[in-house]
């Protein structure tokens, strides 16, 4: 191994990240932009895992599989994105606490 | 060895929906504007020939594009359902879009791509693949409900429906990396192929499935999963709720197909115990909330969580049998969701929702045909027989039972009572309340109502005549399990 972090550190990272993510949307009263950078730790979550198996496995799949999800990760980003700044526009407010007008 | 002909015969549904999309794209931009009507009508013989196309594929089966995509009589069935019922969307939808300022061909850009995803979704067979689909899918949905950029609940539902749709994807994808690094595949065959060497009593096997069928459920929106539901198909355009409870509620029954049954066949015990779990939830979650609701979009929203849970059993018996009949119920629940909602849109007109309950009071006497056309609706709902909704349910309980859940069945029977409660309150306030005073004028719309009579005498016609699609979706099961 010769210093080099074992698999399964690096799945320990990737579950670290993800838990930080899935934290970041469920606890995360203030702000929706941290809800968004949330979603974004989610991804490169998964990444780091889908790479973490593609280098232990020797198998190349799984790094393309990154490409993919990065690239989806962007224009998700971008559709989060614009529609907060409709929601800003109509509301003032990127406060999660006053995102409450549908409930029952 | 098969050729590239071949390949690209198995692919032409699916290239044909992505080429007119983007023509539609190009031709509204250039002619939009002085012909409004060019992109809807466009769309729809954009879908009409893709059931052309997937209809002449009847017969063919096997993998192209090595194993991304698959083509079974399940692939056929399912995509020729969620062509129909994107059809029915965009027949039900102009008036109601016009009237709003939405009739412009980004909506039905993004419908036909939409449309795309779903397809994508059925006919995936590698995890990738499906990913794609989805994310196709999901994407084109967010940009759909806030289209009604001046409305702000419809905005408020698009930042709830993104959130957590962005967290579902998120929890689908860490499973799929895990399944990936247990198996060394992407393709779905491969990965049911290593599974045999990894054991069904693996803990990070469960793991995997854990989140992947978590990511499902929310995809599905089965309890405890269902929070963006409500609040999405409420604040979203009628339009697009309607979109949503149909078309994409078939192609995350897909993925149950492809990633569970056909990927994780081996490990169907673990699977099926986290679906007790969701049907469970899902029945008496949805069926419980239904009844306080007072606004029928959202009393529809949480009815869609209880169907989940009565789709969930047949899932729960893990079967062929099971797989079909609940194959048989997303069908069935996407027609009735479609009429449903298209109710709402029918009456609905320019600064008036016909959202709340109590909008359809004394409906009997002022639009007799439509309260009968709701009846209907509703009795299938509930599961009255002989309307569709009755033998669906009914197929669910056999498999379920065969497959010896005798008390999650009874459990759900209890609920369908439950259930039935706030639809018949429906019926009630149709044919027994008083016309209100200042009740606002209905809507006239010749398209959508002989659309609707036609979605709503099909419910009543399918539940009498229930052999053929029933028999078609088990066909549709043998083929691929």
């Amino acid at each position: 191994m010769s210093g080099q972090p074992t698999l399964a550190a690096w799945l320990i990272l990737g579950a670290l990240l993800f838990s930080i993510g899935v934290v970041g949307i469920f606890l995360n009263r203030k702000n929706v932009i941290i809800l968004l950078m949330a979603i974004e730790i989610l991804l490169l979550a998964v990444n780091i895992n889908f790479v973490a198996f593609s280098r232990y496995l020797g198998n190349l799949e799984g790094q393309i599989f990154v490409f993919f999800i990065l690239t989806v990760a962007a224009a998700e980003a971008a559709i989060g994105l614009a529609i907060l700044v409709v929601y800003f526009r109509k509301r003032h407010s990127i406060n999660v606490d006053d995102i409450d007008e549908l409930r029952g | 060895m098969p050729t590239l002909m071949h390949h690209w015969t198995f692919a032409i549904p699916e290239i044909w929906v992505l080429v007119m999309a983007c023509a539609v794209l190009l031709v509204d931009l250039f002619w939009g504007h002085r012909s409004p009507h060019l992109a809807p009508v466009l769309s729809v013989v954009t879908i009409l020939g893709a059931m052309l196309l997937t209809t002449a594929q009847w017969g063919l089966s096997g993998s192209s594009f090595a194993g991304q995509l698959l083509l079974d009589p399940f692939t056929i069935v399912a995509e020729l359902s969620v062509e129909l019922l994107s059809l029915l969307v965009l027949l039900y939808s102009p008036r109601y879009l016009r009237e709003r300022g939405l009739y412009r061909g980004e909506v039905f850009v993004l419908l036909l791509f939409a449309l795309l995803g779903s397809m994508i979704m059925i006919s995936g067979g590698n995890l990738l693949t499906l990913y794609l689909g989805l994310e196709l899918l999901a994407l084109s949905q967010y940009a759909l409900v806030a289209l009604q950029r001046d409305n702000p609940r419809a905005v408020e539902a698009a930042l709830k429906y993104f959130i957590l749709g962005a967290l579902a994807s998120g929890l689908l994808l860490y499973g799929m990396s895990l399944l990936y690094g247990l198996t060394g595949s992407l393709d779905i065959a491969q990965i049911a192929q290593g599974l045999v060497n990894v054991g069904a009593d693996n803990f990070v096997l469960t793991m995997a499935l854990v989140f992947v069928v978590a990511g499902i459920a929310f995809k599905l929106g089965a309890a405890p999963f269902h929070m963006w539901i409500p609040d999405a198909y409420q604040g979203a355009p009628t339009v697009m709720t309607l979109f949503m409870a149909t078309a994409p509620k078939v192609a995350a029954f897909a993925l149950v197909i492809r990633i569970l049954a056909q990927g994780n066949a081996g490990a169907v015990e673990i699977w099926q115990q986290i679906f007790v779990a969701l049907a469970i939830a899902s029945l008496l979650i949805g069926n419980v909330v239904a009844i306080a609701q007072s606004n029928l979009k959202r009393m529809l929203a949480y009815s869609t969580v209880s169907n989940v849970g009565f789709l969930s059993l047949g899932i729960v018996a893990g079967n062929a049998n099971g797989l079909a009949s609940a194959f048989y119920y997303v069908l069935v629940y996407a027609l009735m969701a479609a009429a449903g909602f298209g109710m709402i849109l029918l009456l609905s007109r320019e600064g008036f929702e016909a959202e709340n309950i109590a909008d359809f009071a004394g409906l009997a006497q002022r639009r007799p045909w439509y309260a009968l056309l709701m009846l209907i609706i509703m009795f299938s709902m509930a599961g009255v027989p002989p309307t569709v909704g009755f033998t669906a349910k009914l197929a669910v309980f056999q498999a379920l039972v065969q497959a010896g859940y005798v008390p999650l069945a009874v459990f759900a029977i209890l609920m369908a009572v439950v259930g039935a409660f706030y639809y018949l309150r429906v019926v009630k306030v149709m044919y027994f309340d008083p016309v209100p005073e200042n009740a606002p004028q209905l809507a006239r719309d010749g398209l959508a109502s002989a659309v609707l009579s036609v979605n709503s005498v099909a419910l009543l016609l399918l539940g009498i005549l229930p052999g053929a699609l029933l028999a078609t979706c088990f066909h549709a099961l043998q083929g691929v399990l």
